[in-house]
Formats: structure tokens, C-alpha cells, sequence
């Protein structure tokens, strides 16, 4: 534990700590703009130097390591002058300097209000300028649509390439030219190619490097600033969302060191559009084949109509992706009391939640577990587009420790390198059997994490699947005690709380095939789809379906009554991620015109089928909730899962169709869910995303 | 003047043919065998001894910098660089060497590598060192032919020489940008500590020495420590290439010893300044990047690390810069900062940004279309990028402009004065053209 003084204070610091920390834990303050704590250190920006007693010249605290510092002549601790002449002085000549060719534009730029260069010169800058020269003007670059470069602002820290090459782990983005006329830029001005780039955004420091899609909309002061969850993949990642007035014009990241650190995905980050447009702001009915614009009363009174109260069997509901755990669970009471036991929460048609308990359907290892973790075999996912924060822990565990990935499925573009098992099922059956190579390397790991995708999961051998990974889990010891590396990688971020919830088939219920093959057979005749889009709604045949959620996606146009819902943006409700850890949501904006919060409109509807249930606000409903599933109630811990439930998932039996091909369930990464897919930016992004694909085809 | 018997570069005008067998009639190779197997320790002790100060610039110790290199060889292999990235305005010597004298420097090279523990030595050429480059790949080719290097050589020492031809850039001779550049990333210095003896290339171990260090450590070795500590000054000892041009008689590159005063350097080898001593206005002693002292100053005093140092400048590669009477010496000096601001990797604020104000200010200043207070303006955008900057890059930019403003001050000041003399005559005139107009 080396000791210095820091300012005359003399503190005592763990090993390898950098200077800058340790004048930090003294409560000296560094400026800064090109260190970052996520990021590698790059020392280039030269704002944080600090005298150093005995050394020649200033050093920059953000590299130097403690234990480099050298003792005294007399051997005591190194001292250190945070605020003394040599050190100001040199802080006031970086300034300068950096502020010399800046176009001090700030009325025109987004990043102003939130710029570190204007918070710092605030404190460090001269008032006038003694530059008489010409300005430098860069010329802008195309990187990407959803970032905008204004270059001439750039200050070159290049925190923006060191994440695109430390974090997001590719080498699109670089630095050409030298001296003055150094450049950001990507090669040839082509487009970045990952799914984290907004992160760049807010990595830098001045603005150069500023949201496209958010370009001149607003000024950060006049922004009401929420934070809440975001539901676009199963991370649950933290996110801030910005709204003027009552629209929604930004979403940043918030830290969350055990889930997505600081960074979010682009689709998560850029949504914001697709929260106003196509939304569901009015009850709609059916008639004469056409929707038309109707009120609550007509609404439920048509429910009523139809709902066949006689024959409950022939009723039944499904509850979509983007479900809270409160919903779901009002949905399941709902229908619980109308006597319809053919209730589900996995559009997706998996087996997960059928058997095992928690332990069959949660990513044990926890998002966090992926840093421990010294072997990962991927099983039909594709975590870039699966869940690309996710992504970067693997990235880190394979470029940091040399962590060994394999796969088994189609091959995936991903920025680490991984040995490729094969595509098909019987590749599992027989590492599950102990045999194959990547079997020892699971087998010798101490921590072997085993991911299985939803697209190992979402076919009609999903249960052989489920349970051969199982079996493999419990060979290679990646079940025990202290670690599970036994994990489901979720794509829904509804799922994990509506399994926890209950919202299963109750006794002799069907589930989600059952459902649409009983509609389509005439044995179900009224479906109620609580924003379940995913499903195939042309399938349901002749059924009176009820649609409610907050977009007017699939399930709306094959709607008999349309319900107007909130969406995750309008409410208070209880997400839990795909690790079981339960967050809360916040209220950003309203619901727009007509919709209500859906537990409201579900509680309406059992009033109005004659059932009544035993709660009247969202405190009363969570309290039953938290009553069925007592580990909700504890926002934002981990309950872990009971391991043995994955011994019964092992001993399930069932053939695998070996000939075909584990794939990822995400075909389009930007339009997975109604809200992406009334985001205008999403589509653009997708359609590039399609044209360069072709473009590449065509090429080679 | 230093005897023909001490000289170390016997063949530094190319008199004689490079080549392996006239190069071991000049000696070389002699005695490798014996200092291989005396081992690392002897070597190290037998260069501390000699007191030789690397010859890049820096003038650091040499054989304290090997003997910072791990004792023994752990699990990543050690390497050595040779810096032949010689780039320095006014520097010409480590060209002689690898066009006229390769196998000193493989010899260098193979004895370097024995007290570092190295195998492989990595060299990296300048860009523009083309000729330079073929000469010393045809010498390790001859050393390949003659088991001098590989596997099993005569010596017993298996060692490899890897040639690294750069793309020009001035910066690739700081020592960790010129590791990065080998690496195959772009020429950017690193961020010290880590130093090289620990991380260096490839996070391997490894010591860069410029060319001169390395070719001259075979003669040291031969002759012994002593013998060399016993040439030049205490502390400046040894043998050094002067590479002395300008407004010389006879421009030249000559080996002589440490400490001849400047008079006597130019005296004995360039046959005077041109048009004769009273003609001396300013030298600069060591290559682009110290500053330029007066004639009074610098006449007598000795060519030593030490000596120039106490002068404010310094010996730095020994490239010796002579301007006489006729030299605008603020078009000289703005001329470099136009060779640093082009040269600057632009990785770190102050160097990048300075680097092009000084310039722009120097050109002003040039014409004399500057204001009086500017002089300090620039003095002080000096001291402001000097020691601030990863590298020594921004502390190498510095410098000339302060040597300038330091002591050719009154210049600027006349230049400026002339003009805004002959600035005010013009405005006067607009000023009475523009009133008869209006009448």
C-alpha cells in the first residue's frame, strides 16, 4: 500500500493505483478529457498533469502509477502539488491550446451545456484569446447515420476510438494524418459496423461527435430527465430517458457497474422516435371487417359480447414480449377468475418455465459472472444482436484473459475470434455425452459458462435441446454451489418476470402452439393478446381477438377490439432482467390520448366480464404479486436459483432434429419489437444494414 | 586532435570497401568470440567503464541503460532496436556508418545483444535511407553466409538481425514510436514508465540504441574501457562524429574526441568559417533540437555534453549547425518550427497545437508583421508546450525558438520595427489619398 501527499494530505492507496485516483481519493480534483474510466489510457490530452516533487517536469496523473512515483531523498512519500504554480500553469497552457482552433461555436452546438471542453474552460480557460492566426476547419466525415461529426470541434482525446476498438472490439475507427492535421475517421469514410456506436456520442467530450437523430432538437437544460429501464433486449439495462414537454427525445445510459456498465445499444439508445408514431391513443372495434374509432364503453361492451362465458375452455390469452411482471400477472388473475386456464407468456413457443424452477429459465451466471467466467460455449446465440452490452463482457473476457468461446450453430459475425463446433444439435449430444474437444476445455475451465440462445429454444426439439445443454452443464461441472454457469440468454425483456409471475397455462391449459392451433382448428374462439406481436396472428382463424398494447403492430390490424396501452416509457412497472434481477421503470411522459396503463385496463375488463379482482390501485396489485413471487419485491438483487432444478431439466427425454441448424431468433437486430418497428430510425438503420449486406454479397 | 591509431570508424569516407573481408582486415569481429564468452556482466562493466553516453541525442549512459534490461531472460524474449531512424536536421553521421562500415555495427550489434540477452535485434532505417538500407542488408547477408549471425555461429551466439525500413516520419526515432512503428501501428510515442527495458517491443524487454552507441562498442571492447574513458573529458569521454555543416569552408563528418573546443573542430577539419571568424554569428552544436548559441559563446568552449549545457544548449547528436553574417537567423529558426509543426504526431495537445502557432508566428516575424509584444507571447507558447508533451518532440520544437528569443531578441525587434515604420508610411498615405477624396 504505497503512501504519498497529496496537497500536504498524506494518504495511504491500494497497489497500481493511478495518480489521478489517488489525488481523487484525497479530494483534489483533475480535469480531464481524454481518460475515461472504461477505457484504455491514452495520456494524450495532457489536462491532467500535476507537479510531481523532485520531477523535472510536470506528469500526467492519469498514467502514472503510484507505485512509479520515487520516494524522497530521505525516503518519504512521494509528494504531490495539485493546485501549485507549475501545475496550474500547465493546465492553463493545455486549455489554450485546446481552445486555439476550437470554433467556439457553442451556440450552435448540441453538445453545449453538457460540453466537458465548456464546463473546464470555465474553470481553467483565459477570458481572451491571444491566438491571432487562422482557425483550422476540418472537413467533416461520414461514420455513421447515427452519429453526426462536426470534426473541426474534435480535440482528437480519441475516447471515441478507443471504445470502437477496446469495447466494441473492431478497428473501424482511426486516427490518419499527424500534427495539426490529424483526423478521425473511419476507413474511407465507411459506415461503423457495430451496435454500440451511440456510446461514442457520449464519450466525447466536446462536440464533435453528436446524436444524428437528436440533432437540434433540444437544449439539455430544457430536457425533464427519468430514469428508468429500458425493455429493448432482456439486459434490463439502465437508461435515462430525456423528454420536452410530453415527447421523448432522447435515451442515454445510466451506470449500472453489474449490468450495463455505461454503455447501452443503439437500438435502445435511438427507439425514442418509435414511441410517437403509431401508437394506439384510442379504443378501435371491428365492424363490417373494418376498425373504427370507438370509447372504452363500446369497447368492453363488445368484449363482453363475445367473450364465451359458458365455455371458458374456448377462451384464451397471450401475453407478448414487452410484458411487466404486474401484467402479466393481473392477465393470469384475470383469467384465473374468468375460469380460462389457457393463459401464456412465451409467444415464442419455448419449453422454458415447464420444469426445473427458476434455475431452467435465468442467465445463472449473472451479466457480471461473464468477467469470472474462463470458458463460454455459445448454443444457438448470437449475443451481438442478441444483447450487444452483454457482448462486450464476452469480447473483454476473450481479448483481456484469453477466455476460449465455442459455438454451436450458424456461424456469427462477432469481434472475437471462436471455435466453431458445428451448426446442428448432435454437436450438443455429444459434448453432453464428455466427448469432443471443446468438452475438455469446459471440462478443465473452473468457471465454464454454457449460453444457451433462444433460438436453441424457440424449435420443435427445443426440449432434447434444453435438456442435453443441461446435461452438458452438469458434466463439465458448470453447476455447482458457488458458480452456475448454466444460462439462458433471453432476447424478451418481459419474460423472466412473467415466468416469474406465473402467467403460465394453468391445468389443462394450452399454451402458446396450443392456442393457435386450437384457433385455427375453431376450438378457441376468443384470444386476448396483451401486446403479443410476435405470434403468427393469421393464424388464429376465426377467433374474436382482443389486442391491447401501445403500438399498432401485427396483432392490432388482426384485432376485433383494440385496447390502447402504455408503453414502457408511460409507466410504473416491474421489468426483471434475463439474470432474475427485478428494476422498476419510471413514468417519463404521459400515455397519449385515450391509452391507460395496462393493469388499469385489465382490471377495467374483469369489472366489466363480471369478476371483479381484489385490487384497485398498482400498490395493491404489486402486493399480491410480491405475495405469489416474494423475490420481486427486491428491486434490483439477484435471487439466485435453486441449481437442482437443472438435474430435472437433464433428465427430460426427447429426439433432436439433427439436420437442422441452431440460429439466432434475431433476423433484423434493429426491428424486433412494436416499438422499433414504428421507429422510423430503426427502419432506415435496418434498410442500410440490408443494403450494405447486398452490397458485400455482391461484391464478393 | 584525435590520433589516426584511436580512431573507431576507420573507414567512414568509404576509402575502403565495406565488405566482410576488407572489414576484418580493419579488425572486425576480432575478438568477438572471447567477449561472448566472458559474458553480459564483463560487457556491461567494460562499456560503464568506457563512460560512453549514447550518441542519439540524449546522452544517456549506455552501459547503465543495458544494465536496466532483466538479468535473466524470463518468459518473453529480449530485443534489442538499433535506432537507424536518423532524421535530426544538421545529422549525418549513422548514415556513414551503415553505408560505409555495416559490419562494425553487426559487430556492435551481436556484442549489445549478448549483454542484454538478446537474440534478435530489430533496425530500424529512415525512410529515405535506401542505399543505406541495401548496403547493411548485403553486410548481415554476408554475416548470415559466414555463420557471423543465425544458428550455431562461429561466435556462440545465435543471434538474428530483423531490417524495418520506415516511412519517413521524424518521430519514429523517438524510441517507443519507433517500437509502435515496428509493431506495424502508427508512429506515436508511448506513455513512459512503462520504459522499454520492461515493455517494450512486442511487450517484450528490449533497449534502443542509436547506431553510433552500437558501432562503436566492438572497438571499446577491444581496447578496453579505460582506453576510451582516457579520450575526451571527465563525465564526456571517448570518441564522437561531428557532422558539422553551414557556412564552412569544408562541410564534413568527422570523428574526433570529445571535449575539441569549436574553433579547433573547425579549424582542424573545415578549414574555417567562411569568410573567417569575425563572419560567426550563431551555431547550433547539436542538431535541430538545442538552441543556437552566439558566436562569442561557443567559439572557445568545448564540444562536451557538460560544457554545452552550461551555455543553455547542448551536444545532442552532434550536428553541428554554422551560420555566419549572412544568415536571417529568424527565417532559419522559423524554417525548423515549420520542420516541427510537419513533423509533430499530433498524438498530445501541446506539441500538436504549439507547434503550428509558433510556426505561424515565426513566419510573421520573418517579414517583421508582428507587434513587439508577440516576442513574449511566442516565449511564452514555448515554455507552455516544454516538458508538457509525451515525448521530447515538444521540448525539441521549444527550444530553437527560445535560443533565438533568448539572444537574438533585438533582431525581431528591429525586424518588426522596420516594418510597422514602413506600415505606418503606407497608412499614412491611404490615409491622405483617402481625404483628397474626399475634398
Amino acid at each position: 500500500m504505497p503512501k504519498l501527499i497529496v496537497d500536504g494530505k498524506e494518504i495511504e492507496v491500494p497497489d497500481g493505483t493511478t495518480l489521478m485516483q489517488a489525488c481523487e481519493m484525497a479530494g483534489a480534483e483533475i480535469p480531464r478529457f481524454c481518460y475515461h474510466e472504461r477505457l484504455s489510457i491514452a495520456g494524450n490530452c495532457r489536462m491532467c498533469l500535476v507537479e510531481v516533487k523532485g520531477a523535472p517536469k510536470p506528469m500526467a496523473s492519469c498514467a502514472l502509477s503510484v507505485n512509479d512515483l520515487r520516494p524522497g531523498p530521505n525516503g518519504e512519500p512521494p509528494e504531490v502539488f495539485t493546485d501549485s504554480e507549475v501545475t496550474r500553469k500547465a493546465r492553463r497552457g493545455v486549455m489554450e491550446f485546446l481552445l486555439i482552433n476550437h470554433p467556439l461555436d457553442c451556440p450552435i452546438c448540441d453538445q453545449g451545456g453538457e460540453c466537458d471542453l465548456q464546463d473546464q474552460a470555465m474553470g481553467y480557460g483565459s477570458g481572451i484569446s491571444r491566438f491571432c492566426e487562422p482557425k483550422r476547419a476540418v472537413e467533416d466525415r461520414y461514420i455513421s447515420p447515427l452519429v453526426k461529426t462536426v470534426m473541426t470541434r474534435c480535440i482528437k482525446c480519441t475516447r471515441c476510438v478507443r471504445f470502437i476498438a477496446d469495447v466494441a472490439g473492431i478497428g473501424d475507427l482511426g486516427a490518419i494524418g499527424r500534427g495539426e492535421n490529424i483526423e478521425i475517421t473511419t476507413y474511407l469514410d465507411a459506415s461503423l459496423e457495430t451496435e454500440l456506436q451511440g456510446n461514442i456520442v457520449d464519450l466525447c467530450p466536446v462536440g464533435a461527435l453528436t446524436s444524428a437523430p437528436y440533432a437540434f432538437h433540444a437544449r439539455p437544460w430544457e430536457l425533464r430527465k427519468t430514469e428508468t429501464i429500458d425493455v429493448m433486449d432482456a439486459m434490463g439495462s439502465n437508461i435515462r430517458v430525456d423528454a420536452k414537454f410530453d415527447r421523448i427525445l432522447r435515451i442515454q445510459p445510466r451506470l449500472h457497474e453489474d449490468i450495463n456498465e455505461e454503455w447501452v445499444s443503439d437500438k435502445t439508445r435511438h427507439v425514442w422516435d418509435g414511441l410517437a408514431s403509431r401508437r394506439l391513443d384510442r379504443p378501435w372495434i371491428r365492424e363490417n371487417g373494418k376498425l373504427r374509432e370507438a370509447t372504452w364503453d363500446e369497447a368492453f361492451a363488445r368484449i363482453h359480447e363475445a367473450f364465451p362465458k359458458d365455455e371458458p375452455g374456448r377462451a384464451a390469452a397471450i401475453a407478448g414480449d414487452l410484458v411487466a411482471a404486474e401484467e402479466a400477472f393481473a392477465l393470469k388473475r384475470l383469467m384465473e377468475a374468468l375460469g380460462v386456464a389457457s393463459v401464456d407468456c412465451r409467444p415464442a413457443h419455448v419449453p422454458l418455465g415447464e420444469t426445473g424452477g427458476r434455475a431452467g429459465y435465468l442467465f445463472n451466471a449473472t451479466i457480471a459472472g461473464i468477467d469470472e467466467a474462463d470458458a463460454i460455449l455459445l448454443i444457438g446465440a448470437d449475443p451481438r444482436y442478441e444483447a450487444s452490452v452483454l457482448n462486450t463482457r464476452i469480447y473483454r473476457a476473450w481479448f483481456d484473459r484469453d477466455v476460449p468461446v465455442g459455438l454451436i450453430g450458424k456461424t456469427i459475425d462477432s469481434p472475437y475470434e471462436y471455435t466453431h463446433i458445428g451448426e446442428t444439435p448432435d454437436k450438443l449430444l455429444e459434448l453432453a455425452a464428455g466427448n469432443g474437444e471443446f468438452f475438455n476445455v469446459l471440462k478443465d475451465a473452473k468457471r465454464p459458462l454454457i449460453i444457451l440462445g433462444m433460438g436453441a429454444l424457440m424449435r420443435p426439439d427445443a426440449r432434447a435441446i434444453w435438456s442435453a445443454a443441461a446435461r452438458l452443464a452438469q458434466e463439465c461441472g458448470a453447476v455447482g454451489a458457488e458458480w452456475n454457469g448454466f444460462s439462458i440468454l433471453h432476447v424478451a425483456a418481459g419474460l423472466v418476470g412473467a415466468l416469474d409471475a406465473g402467467c403460465l397455462p394453468g391445468e389443462g391449459g394450452r399454451d402458446t402452439a396450443g392456442i393457435i392451433e386450437g384457433a385455427k382448428e375453431g376450438e378457441i374462439s376468443f384470444v386476448w393478446l396483451l401486446s403479443a406481436d410476435e405470434i403468427d396472428v393469421s393464424a388464429l382463424g376465426e377467433a374474436f381477438v382482443v389486442y391491447q398494447g401501445s403500438h399498432g403492430d401485427a396483432g392490432a390490424h388482426r384485432a376485433d377490439v383494440v385496447l390502447p396501452g402504455a408503453a414502457y416509457t408511460e409507466k410504473d412497472v416491474t421489468y426483471v432482467n434475463m439474470e432474475g434481477r427485478p428494476q422498476m421503470t419510471c413514468r417519463a411522459v404521459l400515455p397519449p390520448g385515450e391509452a391507460r396503463e395496462d393493469w388499469a385496463i385489465l382490471r377495467r375488463a374483469s369489472e366489466e366480464l363480471g369478476v371483479p379482482l381484489d385490487f384497485n390501485t398498482m400498490g395493491e396489485l404489486r402486493a399480491k404479486l410480491f405475495e405469489a413471487a416474494p423475490g420481486l419485491a427486491h428491486l434490483d438483487a439477484v435471487e439466485k436459483a435453486d441449481p437442482a432444478g437443472i438435474a430435472a431439466i437433464a433428465a427430460l427425454e426427447g429426439d433432436v432434429a439433427d439436420r437442422v441448424p441452431l440460429e439466432s431468433p434475431v433476423a433484423d437486430f434493429w426491428l424486433t419489437n412494436p416499438v422499433a418497428r414504428a421507429s422510423r430510425i430503426m427502419n432506415e438503420m435496418s434498410r442500410l444494414r440490408a443494403e450494405a449486406r447486398a452490397g458485400r454479397e455482391a461484391a464478393e | 586532435m584525435l590520433k589516426d591509431t584511436d580512431r573507431i570508424f576507420t573507414n567512414l569516407y568509404g576509402l575502403h570497401d565495406w565488405r566482410l573481408p576488407a572489414a576484418l582486415k580493419r579488425g572486425a569481429y576480432d575478438g568477438v568470440k572471447g567477449f561472448i564468452e566472458k559474458g553480459r556482466d564483463w560487457i556491461i562493466e567494460e562499456v560503464k567503464k568506457s563512460g560512453m553516453r549514447g550518441r542519439g541525442g540524449a546522452g544517456f549512459p549506455t552501459g547503465l541503460k543495458w544494465s536496466f534490461m532483466p538479468k535473466e531472460v524470463g518468459e518473453r524474449p529480449h530485443y534489442l532496436v538499433v535506432n537507424a531512424d536518423e532524421s535530426e536536421p544538421g545529422t549525418c553521421k549513422d548514415r556513414e556508418i551503415l553505408r560505409h562500415d555495416p559490419h562494425l555495427l553487426i559487430e556492435g550489434m551481436i556484442l549489445a545483444g549478448r549483454a542484454m540477452l538478446a537474440h534478435t535485434a530489430f533496425i530500424y532505417f529512415r525512410g529515405e535511407f535506401i542505399h543505406e538500407r541495401k548496403v547493411f542488408e548485403a553486410a548481415v547477408r554476408e554475416a548470415y553466409d559466414a555463420r557471423i549471425l543465425g544458428r550455431d555461429t562461429i561466435f556462440g551466439w545465435d543471434f538474428d538481425i530483423v531490417v524495418h525500413h520506415g516511412a519517413g516520419a521524424y518521430i519514429c526515432g523517438e524510441e517507443t514510436a519507433l517500437i509502435e512503428s515496428i509493431e506495424g501501428k502508427k508512429g506515436q510515442p508511448r506513455l513512459k514508465p512503462p520504459f522499454p527495458a520492461n515493455v517494450g517491443l512486442y511487450g517484450c524487454p528490449t533497449t534502443v540504441n542509436n547506431v553510433e552507441s552500437i558501432a562503436a562498442t566492438g572497438e571499446i571492447l577491444r581496447r578496453g574501457g579505460e582506453w576510451f574513458a582516457s579520450l575526451g573529458k571527465p563525465n564526456n569521454t571517448g570518441t564522437k562524429l561531428f557532422c558539422i555543416s553551414g557556412h564552412v569552408e569544408r562541410p564534413c563528418v568527422v570523428e574526433e574526441e570529445m571535449g575539441i573546443t569549436f574553433r579547433e573542430l573547425i579549424e582542424t577539419h573545415c578549414g574555417g568559417i567562411r569568410g573567417g571568424w569575425d563572419n560567426l554569428k550563431a551555431v547550433i552544436p547539436g542538431g535541430s533540437s538545442v538552441r543556437c548559441v552566439p558566436a562569442e559563446q561557443i567559439i572557445d568552449c568545448p564540444m562536451t555534453f557538460d560544457d554545452l549545457q552550461k551555455l543553455g544548449s547542448g551536444l545532442g547528436t552532434a550536428g553541428v549547425i554554422v551560420m555566419d553574417k549572412s544568415t536571417d537567423i529568424i527565417k532559419a529558426i522559423a524554417r525548423l518550427a515549420y520542420f516541427y509543426k510537419h513533423e509533430s504526431c499530433g498524438q498530445c495537445t501541446p506539441c500538436r497545437e504549439g507547434t503550428g502557432w509558433m510556426w505561424r508566428v515565426l513566419e510573421r516575424m520573418v517579414e517583421g508583421r508582428a507587434e513587439q509584444r508577440e516576442i513574449d507571447l511566442l516565449f511564452e507558447v514555448s515554455k507552455e508546450i516544454e516538458g508538457h508533451t509525451i515525448c521530447a518532440l515538444g521540448d525539441a520544437a521549444a527550444w530553437p525558438v527560445q535560443g533565438l528569443i533568448t539572444h537574438f531578441r533585438d533582431e525581431i525587434e528591429a525586424r518588426i520595427d522596420e516594418f510597422t515604420a514602413r506600415a505606418d508610411a503606407e497608412g499614412s498615405m491611404v490615409a491622405a489619398m483617402e481625404q483628397a477624396a474626399a475634398q
